[in-house]
């Protein structure tokens, strides 16, 4: 494992990560990793993925008959209802 | 420190962020995409407004005006077709139990939303998937310990990936890492949002988001050498 000037193993940083990230502050200055490639790559991934997916929204058609069971299922609850 | 690159949206605008990409993805009719969905008098609001009155034609137009937006969140959260259009169709039929209650203290559609993830979350609760099985993902296995990232840099993504990787990627993940990222990263909901949501700690959210991430980049960085065998 790498040890670095804070004394954090790699191990122990990518364990504070989820807290680290969800913070929502920038942690590209954090001392672990100004001296480990490894985890400065990961969290490099880490952001690419965050920012590909807020850019991915396949929006899929549903398929026209849907429309016709919502409505039959409706029309069903409305003389349930009236029962 | 600064502000993270990761994001921190919030989905409060009438899809506003999304729409700011491709309105004709935001699931609005193309010739009313260029008016805010919330603005006096729009067709959306009319539409609304005489659906809550029983205006059947009017709930037509509503469910036109969202079909691909609920049906596409639905498909994302659980990564099959026939369950999406299932659960689609139950989501608007609560749609069409519940419209009257629908005050206006937020947007439609992120009342809309919210009301088609509980619906998905209920049934995905029905299957047996539980706060009880994110937690118990939390624990962390010889094969999804923090040491699993590392690696060598050169496997590195590069700062680019494939849209069509990252999707199936996504459609790939345990369900209950996928539920947490579909909405987090992609429906822009903030951890205290989905703790509430789901029933976990706001802990267990950002830790299952954490790992879903690393089994994604695995799998993203698997793939080059995937599709090179092809």
């Amino acid at each position: 494992m790498t040890e670095n000037q804070n004394n954090l193993t790699c191990a122990q940083f990518q364990s504070q990560l989820p807290d680290l990230i969800g913070s929502g502050l920038d942690i590209a200055d954090h001392p672990h990793l100004e001296s480990c490639d490894l985890c400065r790559a990961l969290l490099a991934d880490l952001e690419t993925i965050a920012e590909a997916a807020r850019q991915l929204f396949p929006v899929m058609e549903p398929p026209d008959e849907l429309w016709e069971h919502i409505e039959s299922a409706i029309k069903e609850e409305k003389s349930g209802s009236r029962e | 420190m600064a502000q993270s690159r990761f994001p921190r949206q919030l989905p409060d605008s009438d899809y506003a962020p999304r729409a700011a990409i491709d309105p004709e993805r935001a699931g609005a009719p193309t010739a009313t995409a260029s008016l805010p969905a919330t603005s006096p008098n729009s067709p959306q609001l009319d539409a609304l407004s005489r659906a809550q009155g029983g205006d059947h034609q009017a709930f037509a137009e509503i469910y036109s005006q969202h079909k691909r937006r609920i049906y596409s969140l639905c498909l994302r959260m659980v990564g099959n077709i026939a369950e999406a259009e299932d659960l689609t169709q139950e989501a608007f039929l609560q749609l069409h139990r519940k419209i009257g209650t629908f005050r206006g203290d937020s947007a439609f559609s992120t009342w809309l939303h919210r009301l088609v993830i509980n619906v998905v979350l209920m049934h995905l609760r029905k299957k047996g998937l539980s706060v009880i099985s994110l937690d118990e993902a939390m624990e962390p296995t010889q094969d999804e310990g923090p040491g699993r990232s590392f690696g060598s840099a050169d496997l590195t993504l590069a700062g680019t990936i494939d849209r069509l990787a990252l999707e199936h990627a996504i459609g790939d993940l345990p369900a209950g890492y996928r539920l947490i990222f579909v909405l987090h990263d992609i429906e822009g909901y903030e951890h205290n949002e989905i703790a509430s949501m789901l029933d976990c700690s706001i802990g267990n959210s950002k830790s299952q988001l954490h790992k879903a991430r690393l089994k994604l980049r695995d799998a993203l960085r698997a793939f080059p050498r995937q599709e090179a065998r092809r």
